[in-house]
């Protein structure tokens, strides 16, 4: 049977890992590389680079690092950020990254998503949702979550799957950072609406609440979290045990 | 020295990278005297069987792949370079394929139940039947990750493993020294090192 996944996302800029990082027995915390292979040994089932530099300087640091990391990891890579051009995914892809994840770049053209879908196809198209409620609905917010789109975003994300998207991040604004869960209710009605595998993201802040997750809404494919695994504070080795005793299927 | 057939179809980074990793030889080639050389051939390839199937016959390398495994050269068909193995696929039509494996490549949709999603990309854990040389230090319930919409069937014999994704789907097959992965050993952690391994480390006739 499939397997849910549990994927820690790494923010990198000028080549190092940026969200504090704390961990014993390794080297060099903010290393990239050191870190992507500490989480595959780890159990990790894919992991997620996401590039926040915003000079050019730093993107060919980037891509540099991320043909290093490629280059010693064996499982699934995604990469996010400054994805804006069919050029961007080509760069990227060069360096060894699987998928893809458009988020502001797929806002300002949303036929980004079926080019790029149309020449590497919709397993390589990941489309990530910033999503906050606005006067009890779900809006979209661009730029790290900084600019109301105003659109509709589960009517958002149909139309990106739509396009071609094959697998959908959903960053809940409201429960990120607070460390009181996943955001149960919005995940609810984007799976509701798509039938491509969904990642939730924003609001882990122990192990239950990826066993919560799971067991609340079976069609979630994949939790996602960057903090409390960079602060130890959820051992992906110990996350897998408690999900398989609680009769959740995971790669052990 | 192991030629990975580039004709245009994917990304071989991952799959050099973990060749590398492993300590074997490969060098990414579209060269028929190139590939020649080698005495082990792997076919990679991500997108849509028709469109693989052109550009493999377009250079003429569908005849050569038929004629370096007619000789005994160990083949590895990863992914959709498993599907080209077989005898004919029903992706967007219909169309021949290599012809090296019993079977026909079929889509997901309609075969599984309608709640499950597709494409069944993953972790999944393998089923061994047989006794394919490739799969022989793995174990029943190890993981494989799987990014496919369509799949193999009527493999009679040449089946070596499955997996389960609402119905029991091919995971793996062999025919002889061809052998194919649907799965992509390449992004399957330590399983997939070991699977590579096993397929460098095989003897070659010559």
């Amino acid at each position: 049977m499939i397997t849910k996944r549990i994927i820690p996302c790494l923010d990198v800029k000028d080549g190092r890992v940026v969200k504090g990082v704390n961990f014993k027995g390794l080297g060099d915390v903010s290393s990239p590389v050191e870190l992507g292979k500490y989480y595959s040994d780890c159990g990790a089932d894919e992991l997620v680079f996401y590039d926040i530099t915003a000079s050019s300087d730093g993107r060919k640091l980037f891509t540099d690092i991320l043909c290093e990391v490629a280059r010693t990891i064996f499982i699934p890579l995604t990469v996010g950020g400054g994805i804006n051009t069919v050029e961007d995914f080509d760069r990227v892809l060069k360096c060894g990254a699987d998928k893809v994840s458009v988020n502001s770049g797929a806002i300002k053209n949303p036929a980004l998503i079926s080019a790029a879908a149309e020449k590497y196809g919709s397993q390589c198209v990941v489309i990530s949702a910033d999503i906050k409620r606005v006067g009890g609905e779900f809006r979209v917010f661009a730029r790290g979550g900084r600019d109301d789109t105003e659109m509709e975003a589960i009517s958002w994300i149909k139309r990106c799957v739509g396009l071609g998207a094959g697998e959908v991040v959903v960053n809940s604004i409201d429960t990120d950072g607070v460390k009181g869960g996943f955001d149960l209710e919005m995940l609810k009605a984007v799976c509701d609406a798509v039938n491509v595998p969904v990642i939730a993201s924003g609001g882990a802040g122990k192990a239950e609440d990826f066993v919560t997750l799971f067991n609340e809404l079976p069609q979630v494919d994949a939790g996602l979290a960057a903090s409390v695994f960079h602060f130890g504070e959820v051992k992906i080795k110990e996350l897998k045990m408690l999900l398989k005793d609680n009769g959740i299927n995971v790669r052990l | 020295m192991i030629a990975i057939i580039d004709y245009g179809v994917g990304n071989l980074f991952s799959l050099s990278s973990s060749l590398r990793m492993i300590g074997a030889d490969a060098v990414i080639t579209g060269d028929p005297e190139v590939i020649k050389g080698c005495e082990r051939l792997i076919l990679p390839g991500v997108g849509a069987f028709g469109d693989a199937m052109e550009k493999l016959k377009a250079d003429g390398l569908d005849r050569l792949i038929k004629e370096e495994a007619a000789g005994g050269k160990p083949l590895l068909g990863i992914c959709l370079g498993m599907q080209l193995l077989f005898e004919k696929s029903y992706e967007f039509g219909e169309h021949e394929g290599l012809g090296l494996i019993k079977g026909s490549v079929v889509p997901l949709e309609g075969r599984i139940p309608k709640d499950l999603k597709i494409p069944h990309i993953g972790w999944n854990s393998l089923k061994l039947y047989g006794s394919c040389p490739i799969l022989k230090n793995i174990k029943n319930g190890d993981f494989v990750y799987f990014v496919h919409s369509f799949f193999a069937e009527g493999c009679g014999d040449s089946l070596a493993a499955t997996t389960e994704y609402g119905t029991e789907i091919c995971a793996a097959a062999s025919n002889g020294n061809v052998y194919g992965c649907q799965f992509h050993p390449e992004k399957s952690g330590e399983t997939g090192l070991v699977i590579l391994r096993a397929f460098c480390s095989m003897e070659v006739s010559k």
